[in-house]
């Protein structure tokens, strides 16, 4: 059930999708198929495909593993854009200047540039207590002020009429592509690579086995000497930085300049991507691929069939919902009613948790 | 300062705490129960949609309002299904509940952008409003004189009354709450709607009251912000009214800053003012507490009955 309950889920909001969208007055059958089959046939759109689902993956990476402890880092929206802003500001000091060690040192400011939006929730929580949730979140719409800030001000292009935008980054700025003639750029491997090293952390070292023992069984971590402070201070880094990581990939890649435009909601969707993958970094690589496709999908959908550009956000979600709804299946066995009567004793060892493990570490 | 402007600001203040308050007490009963629900921000943009919809197309503001509260609280049941039934995880469900409600208030918002609404204005007549001051008193939407009363019906609900009581148990200790008899899942799913309600209704303060129009992600994390007042309020009513009005306070600020043509600052420290102050607020109370010694002692938890 542990790999049912996704596919299940995706199942799910195929048939409620296109029922609720009949209902709304919109051809429901017709907007799944332009959704979810079409770019499916379509080679290019699977490049598409790759790109967008690049940064969902290394955010959602990042996620995972604080989730998996139960630290609820939401604020990924605001640390992808202060990952791109501390990139850009890399590119546009290194702007008349050539040579291949500019590319890594962007790529290295957008990491520190997210872990250190990161390190405000993280020092707030170990320091005072401050519910992370709230506090990473509140954090997002400060870091869309601040590229608006930077955007309207210090950034702006001079030499760009006026347009809130900075100027277009050099060639030894922007991320080469891996395979030439098409969209696919360098942050494609680089999100397996994140994945599969996220895997080996996860599954070979002691802090991969401390994230997941502090979500299963949070005493037994304490006595086993792993400290909560240093379990916040590593979920929120990792989270910080991945999605710091996957902001600058955005900028130096697709976008190759920093545009008011940039936060485009990758921070909220990767959270059910990490759902959807099962807090696994392998499992988030094929959810990315599947949340990659209702964007990819959705804008098709937009201009073949008028489908509002709001439902992605809708068929996202309900993706969420059924998932968090068939992980029940995944916790429990279902046993019928005449096995185990109501109130039997006998009952109550087989009705519970068959896969307790992993189905702890989505209940809080 | 005159009296007019003072008036004025003080009247601003009352409407920027009013949608806070609302959703804010609703979310605290939530609390109460022992249930965390994070889709405070996706109920509001719910009802904020739905009161809009219905107030154009009826001509009925009062309507829209109603209205806003049912579709709010049929959003909240799905999140009480999954949580309450089926033991979901009530963080990650309340966090797909303000991405659902985003996605679908901008898809059913879609033809309404850019027309405006019947709003839900003063209800006392204009004879009474004629001076700045009988204007402070008698000069508001109805929405405004509601949390006021809401503040004092939820303070009496739950420290005077039995049912208030009993929701207080259940959220303290589910399981001895269970084993004295009382309907442990009943009493948080009556919470859950009654919370959907009222972020409802406080969303659609946002399109009918403060701003005629719909616009996408309208409430622009207010409902976020009404969350942490619960933890700022320490799940007490009365403090949840100071904090709202502090903070329908501090956005009113923000407002006659910009009006007054006060550019000390870049616009955008003003925006993020509320969402700065927020954090501020968060950390203090975090301080002095902390980690929020009040938080009902089942806040988020499953429940299962076992026998």
């Amino acid at each position: 059930m542990m790999l049912a309950a996704p596919v299940i889920a995706v199942a799910l909001t195929l048939l409620v999708g296109a029922v609720l969208f009949t209902l709304l007055g919109h051809d429901g059958l017709g907007a799944i198929f332009e959704i979810f089959v079409k770019p499916l046939f379509n080679p290019y759109r699977w490049q598409d495909l790759l790109v967008k689902a690049a940064p969902l993956a290394i955010i959602a990476i990042g996620l995972a593993i604080g989730f998996r402890a139960n630290v609820w880092n939401i604020g990924a929206e605001g640390q992808y854009i202060l990952g791109g802003l501390a990139g850009t500001g890399v590119a546009l000091a290194t702007l008349d200047m050539t040579g291949s060690w500019i590319l890594p040192l962007m790529l290295a400011a957008g990491i520190l540039g997210g872990m250190a939006w990161a390190t405000i929730p993280a020092a707030l929580k170990t320091a005072l207590g401050v519910n992370e949730i709230l506090s990473s979140l509140m954090l997002n719409y400060v870091a869309i002020q601040i590229l608006y800030y930077l955007m309207r001000g210090p950034w702006k292009d001079p030499m760009g009429f006026n347009f809130p935008q900075t100027a277009m980054f050099s060639s030894d700025q922007t991320l080469p592509m891996v395979v030439p003639g098409t969209l696919i750029h360098l942050g494609v491997p680089l999100a397996a690579a994140v994945a599969l090293t996220a895997f080996l952390l996860m599954a070979r070292t002691v802090t991969g086995f401390q994230m997941k023992v502090v979500g299963l069984a949070p005493k037994a971590a304490a006595f086993g000497g792993f400290g909560a402070a240093s379990t916040v201070w590593i979920a929120m880094l990792v989270g910080g930085g991945l999605a710091g990581f996957a902001g600058i990939l955005e900028a130096a890649g697709p976008f190759g300049q920093m545009v008011p435009q940039f936060p485009t909601g990758y921070g909220y969707t990767a959270i059910i991507v990490a759902f959807l993958g099962r807090l696994n970094p392998l499992g988030i690589l094929l959810a990315a691929l599947v949340l990659a496709l209702t964007y990819v999908g959705g804008e098709s959908a937009q201009t073949t069939i008028g489908l509002p550009s709001a439902a992605t956000g809708v068929f996202q979600a309900m993706m969420l919902f059924f998932l968090l709804a068939t992980d029940i299946l995944v916790r429990y066995r279902l046993v019928s009613g005449r096995a185990a009567p109501l109130g039997a004793p006998a009952s109550k060892s087989e009705a519970e948790t068959a896969a307790g493990g992993k189905g702890k570490a989505v209940a809080a | 300062m005159s009296l007019d402007l003072l008036v004025a600001i003080l009247m601003t203040v009352a409407g920027a705490a009013t949608p806070l308050l609302i959703a804010g007490l609703g979310e605290l009963v939530v609390e109460k129960s022992g249930v965390l629900n994070l889709g405070v921000e996706g109920m509001m943009l719910i009802g904020a949609v739905t009161g809009f919809a219905v107030a154009t197309s009826t001509g009925l503001p009062v309507l829209g309002a109603l209205a806003a509260m049912g579709a709010a609280a049929l959003a909240a049941a799905i999140f009480a299904v999954l949580v309450l039934t089926l033991m979901a995880n009530q963080v990650a469900t309340g966090l797909a509940l303000t991405i659902f409600g985003t996605g679908v208030s901008a898809l059913i918002g879609a033809p309404f952008v850019g027309i405006t609404t019947p709003t839900l204005g003063p209800i006392f007549p204009e004879a009474l409003t004629a001076s700045p001051l009988l204007r402070l008193v008698f000069g508001h939407s109805p929405l405004v004189y509601f949390g006021l009363f809401l503040t004092f019906a939820v303070w009496w609900f739950l420290n005077r009354a039995r049912a208030g009581l009993i929701l207080r148990a259940v959220g303290e200790s589910d399981t001895a709450a269970h084993a004295i008899g009382y309907p442990v899942l009943k009493v948080r799913y009556l919470a859950v709607l009654f919370g959907g309600a009222m972020a409802g209704l406080a969303g659609s303060y946002y399109s009918l009251v403060l701003t005629p129009m719909w616009a996408e992600r309208l409430t622009a994390g207010r409902g976020w912000i009404a969350i942490a007042l619960v933890v700022f309020a320490s799940w007490k009513p009365g403090r949840m009214l100071a904090g709202a009005y502090l903070f329908g306070l501090v956005m009113t600020m923000e407002l006659q800053a910009k009006a007054a043509g006060f550019n000390m600052f870049a616009p955008e420290v003003l925006a993020a003012l509320p969402y700065v102050a927020t954090i501020a607020v968060l950390a203090i109370i975090s301080a002095a507490k902390r980690g929020g010694a009040n938080a009902p002692a089942c806040l988020g938890k499953s429940f299962r009955a076992t026998a």
